[in-house]
């Protein structure tokens, strides 16, 4: 992955393709309907976090913790009623678009503020898993032969994986995260804690074939510091397949966390996430459907758009299909 | 082949050891315990609470907790903090309640993943291919509890049946038919449920899997010489495409556990999944930590039986 494999399509009538991998990505990617979709969700969920983190937090736009009494489980696009208005809780467009909850608070607003908290929850699960992984299977990859004693670190990384994968993860989730006290923190990190198994065994792998490949050995006849080789010149060549499985591991993530706020475990009020907006609307399933339909398609929506760019990313980092001119 | 097994035995021991040594020391060392359980309890003297950390060896140091733990259960001795009923026959009997739910989960999703991702790599790039894709990917994507609750509401809406719990109320002086008939109807749906997931994940690799196959020499080959059409798929390609999978049957056991948890609260379904998530809420460690080491060893003998079974299934791996 060093030299993309342009070998055979420089002559003809074909552009010659750029150099650069993420240029090459791009290029394949574009040509995959289903996962330009799926970007393009997650660049408006991006902005709707951005926006919903600044509009809720920073400069109240929308209040999610208003709570309004008289108009409670208003259908959505309902207008406030004008005593409400008077106290100046009404919502800033005018109308509850998504509609309000049993409390009568907002539930736009929810989930807006909702779409920073699922997503950040996402990612830096994600972030902790992936930095464990690469960091254990670079380890195990790069000095698995040194040995520690009787046994080598390749074997001791490794047996610890194995350790990892035979705990039940989701039951092992749900146990950390009821005995701890309830915080968001606890459950990204516990997510994380738990879901690094897989990146390890790709970077290892990634890694042992890459140690006997010229442009390293080249680099250690340099001279080069260990730290330079693996973090220069081995990570970014290993990242391909962990890139994907992050991608996917999101989506995992946020549909993690909306089965724990299932079981009364996600989030606590008043944080809104939209695992627990869709927890909480599952009670009144009949008598204000929009609680429960409009945080379940979101996620839905979303956790669709991250698998379509993660199996798109996939196929597009797929060498043998990069090879086709 | 005989020392292989004993080997990889040996050290499955060893990981399920380090397995339990971790999985009791998150327990234990997590704040919150069974004797704070129900704070508010008035009755609830410290004295009380004192007691209670005695008879659940709490006070001692965790190797020595982790030690009872592993004598009484070996010895059977083990008793949930909760009702103090011995653990192994409690997880038994919600085992065989989840026996069922598993066995028809499991053959739904091996039985209908195998055709429908056979088709999508046979039909390349038509339009059941892509569809199929999407589908697949949207039932991937999907809130399991959401989407339960869609078809909860579909079916008893539509067929005006009941599908919580495992029988109807009222149905124990029915005659047999109908009392199977609706033990079958209570059991179908929950475990499609729980089949979903599995299903469109499977069928994805099954079709990747057979694509890989179908563009090999061999195949080609097989074309060529006039093997009908249907022969070259089930035949030769089926048969190396089947492979990987395997290793897949390794990775079933430890599902009866901990896949289940969120169907069996939905559809109120008493078995192991339920057990552990009261386990969990009462802080019943004994309950918690016996189930823990069940899936351990359940997922250890899985990827011991796929080993072997890779060895049986393909002459080229050897186990020396």
């Amino acid at each position: 992955m060093a030299a993309p494999g342009d070998l055979g399509v420089t002559s003809g009538v074909e552009p010659p393709p750029s150099t650069s991998l993420a240029g090459e990505v791009w290029r394949l990617l574009r040509r995959d309907p289903l996962a330009m979709a799926g970007l393009g969700v997650l660049v408006l969920l991006l902005l709707a976090a951005v926006l919903g983190k600044l509009t809720t937090e920073v400069v109240v736009v929308f209040d999610p913790a208003a709570v309004r009494l008289p108009d409670k489980l208003l259908p959505p696009l309902s207008p406030p009623s004008p005593q409400v208005v008077a106290e100046g809780l009404a919502p800033a467009t005018g109308r509850y678009l998504f509609g309000t909850d049993d409390l009568g608070r907002d539930v736009f607003a929810r989930m807006l503020q909702g779409a920073s908290v699922s997503l950040s929850i996402g990612f830096v699960a994600v972030g902790i898993s992936v930095a464990i992984g690469i960091l254990l299977g670079g380890l195990a990859g790069f000095y698995g032969n040194l040995r520690l004693g009787f046994i080598t670190v390749d074997t001791l990384v490794m047996r610890f994986v194995d350790v990892m994968l035979c705990f039940p993860t989701f039951f092992l989730i749900l146990t950390v995260v009821a005995l701890l006290p309830p915080s968001i923190y606890n459950i990204m990190v516990v997510i994380g804690l738990t879901s690094w198994m897989g990146t390890a065994r790709f970077v290892r792998a990634e890694f042992l074939a890459l140690r006997e490949q010229d442009f390293v050995v080249a680099a250690k006849a340099l001279g080069l510091p260990e730290r330079r080789i693996i973090f220069r010149h081995m990570v970014p060549n290993a990242v391909a397949p962990v890139l994907v499985s992050a991608t996917i591991g999101v989506a995992t993530a946020i549909l993690t966390e909306s089965a724990l706020s299932f079981l009364g475990f996600g989030v606590q009020p008043p944080d809104a996430t939209w695992g627990n907006i869709l927890a909480d609307g599952k009670g009144f399933i009949f008598d204000a459907p929009w609680l429960f339909f409009v945080p379940g398609i979101a996620i839905f929506a979303v956790v669709l758009a991250f698998n379509l760019v993660g199996e798109g990313l996939r196929e597009a980092l797929n060498p043998r299909l990069r090879r086709r001119p | 082949m005989g020392s292989f097994i004993l080997r990889s035995l040996g050290q499955r021991a060893l990981l399920l050891f380090f397995v339990s040594v971790i999985a009791h020391s998150v327990v234990h060392l997590a704040p919150g315990e069974p004797s704070e359980v129900d704070p508010n309890n008035p009755r609830m003297k410290p004295e009380d609470i004192a007691r209670i950390r005695a008879a659940f060896h709490l006070d001692d140091p965790l190797y020595l907790q982790y030690a009872y733990w592993i004598r009484d259960l070996f010895t059977g001795e083990l008793k949930t903090f909760k009702d103090s009923q011995p653990v192994l026959p409690k997880i038994w009997r919600r085992f065989l309640i989840s026996l069922p739910l598993f066995f028809t989960t499991t053959l739904l999703v091996w039985g209908l993943s195998f055709p429908t991702g056979i088709q999508a790599a046979v039909r390349r790039g038509s339009l059941y291919d892509r569809g199929s894709t999407v589908v697949a990917y949207a039932l991937i994507s999907i809130p399991g509890f959401f989407l339960a609750y869609l078809i909860i509401m579909w079916v008893v809406a539509t067929f005006e049946l009941p599908v919580i719990g495992r029988r109807t109320f009222g149905m124990e002086e029915a005659s047999a038919l109908y009392r199977t008939m609706d033990g079958i109807w209570h059991l179908v749906i929950p475990s499609l449920m729980g089949a979903i997931g599995g299903i469109a994940a499977l069928s994805r690799y099954v079709r990747s899997q057979m694509l890989e196959v179908i563009g090999q020499d061999f195949v080609r080959t097989a074309r060529a010489k006039g093997v009908p059409e249907d022969d070259v798929i089930y035949r030769h390609a089926l048969r190396n495409a089947l492979l990987p999978f395997v290793t897949m049957f390794g990775f079933l056991l430890p599902g009866l556990i901990g896949g289940s948890v969120i169907f069996e609260q939905i559809f109120a379904w008493p078995g192991l999944g339920r057990l552990g998530y009261e386990a969990i809420l009462n802080r019943d460690f004994p309950v918690i930590l016996t189930l823990n080491f069940i899936a351990a060893v359940l997922t250890l003998l899985g990827t011991l039986v796929s080993d072997v079974l890779y060895a049986v299934v393909d002459p080229r791996i050897r186990y020396d």
